[in-house]
């Protein structure tokens, strides 16, 4: 299950991408991130709670905001470096 | 139930309730709920062996466990059914947490895939949930499990609650706001700005300049249609592809998303003898994994 936290407008579009089936609750990015804009949240998955990374609630609809500070082109989004698995992915296509 | 004729609160959509003729829940192995109390609108679907049996929407108060109480109340009306009778209940939405009667809640994205699998089949690939309060663009496999979703970022634009302050403001009833849509001869320009607040002071503007009120609801559902239009496609519109949520009702968006993306949405089926109610998909999607869980507990 891939989770799309983010936005798209006028300046482009933002996308932080998790993916749940490939994280294993690890921790690294939450640890990482400069805004303490992740968290482990149960997604029910399969009938089970799986703890996987995500965006917290408080983010979800500032992102454009909370994560203007980290953008691919500079080659340095925290938490996708953070993570060994692959499991976070971060779009970002300016217009 | 409220009168059409006395009506003055063009926002306030009408409540309903109902129970499946011809079934008897005290013959039944299993009997489950789904609660899911969304940010406009409330909805219960009591499930009997996996079978829709009877059903509630009504709109949320400002107390979530009491708009719960309520819709699951009415849904059991006039069936002799009392709340020691369920094996298990699952509530779900925005206020899922403040279901107090319900086992555990689980989010509305896993809910209203599972329920428009259920509703519509397994042909179903991609959900646009158009809820009070936001829009959610879901993929999903042919069990109904979701494969990946996309919530968008702002408040009530593009929402049920944006078109019940403007059919408040140009006084029409909300019911008709999708039909009157319809009736202009040429699209309009979408409104520009996707805050509701700043949307209506648009609208207020472009009344002013002498625009029809037909024309400015167009345009205000135009703008709205685009903006659920994109979050399908950064998804991707896999078919079947199908509308949930209270906005579903409004035909004014559906045509217009089907225009933008060139794909109809699977047909919407029969309230009265189906009970498959695509307001109610996130309900439905709650009272199919109650039973699952309890039937899982129950092996375990």
């Amino acid at each position: 299950m891939i989770t799309y936290y983010g936005y798209t407008d006028g300046s482009g579009e933002y996308y932080i991408v998790i993916d749940a089936e490939r994280c294993n609750s690890c921790e690294d990015c939450i640890k990482v991130c400069p805004q303490q804009a992740l968290q482990m949240e149960d997604m029910f998955i399969d009938l089970e709670d799986k703890p996987v990374a995500a965006v917290t609630e408080e983010h979800r609809k500032k992102i454009r905001y909370t994560c203007s500070p980290c953008k691919p082109e500079d080659g340095n989004v925290p938490c996708v470096s953070a993570c060994k698995l692959e499991a976070i992915k971060c779009i970002w296509k300016p217009k | 139930m409220e009168s059409e004729k006395d009506k003055t609160e063009f926002w306030r959509w009408l409540e309903y309730h109902s129970v499946m003729p011809g079934k008897d829940w005290r013959k039944a192995n299993v009997i489950t709920a789904g609660v899911d109390v969304g940010s406009v609108g409330s909805k219960a679907v009591v499930m009997i062996d996996g079978e829709i049996y009877s059903w509630s929407v009504l709109r949320t108060g400002s107390n979530s466990s009491d708009s719960a109480k309520k819709a699951l109340d009415w849904a059991m009306q006039d069936t002799g059914l009392s709340l020691k009778d369920f094996h298990y209940i699952v509530g779900t939405g925005y206020g899922r947490v403040n279901v107090p009667m319900a086992n555990r809640a689980i989010t509305e994205i896993a809910c209203h895939a599972k329920g428009a699998n259920y509703i519509w089949g397994p042909s179903v690939r991609t959900v646009l949930d158009v809820g009070g309060q936001d829009v959610k663009a879901i993929r999903c496999d042919d069990t109904g499990k979701v494969v990946s979703f996309l919530m968008n970022d702002k408040c009530a634009a593009g929402t049920g609650r944006g078109m019940e302050v403007i059919a408040d403001l140009l006084k029409i009833p909300i019911e008709d706001v999708g039909k009157v849509s319809l009736s202009v001869t040429e699209e309009p320009e979408p409104v520009s700005s996707t805050c509701v607040v700043f949307a209506k002071t648009e609208a207020v503007g472009l009344l002013r300049k002498g625009w029809s009120k037909e024309k400015v609801l167009a345009s205000y559902i135009r703008a709205m249609a685009i903006r659920m239009s994109e979050l399908i496609e950064k998804v991707g519109c896999e078919k079947e592809f199908v509308i949930t949520g209270g906005q579903s009702k409004n035909i004014g968006i559906v045509q217009r998303v089907e225009n933008i993306l060139g794909v109809k949405r699977l047909p919407v089926p029969n309230l009265e003898t189906t009970g498959l109610d695509p307001a109610s998909a996130g309900a439905i999607g709650a009272a199919l994994f109650a039973k699952a869980l309890y039937e899982k507990e129950k092996h375990r």
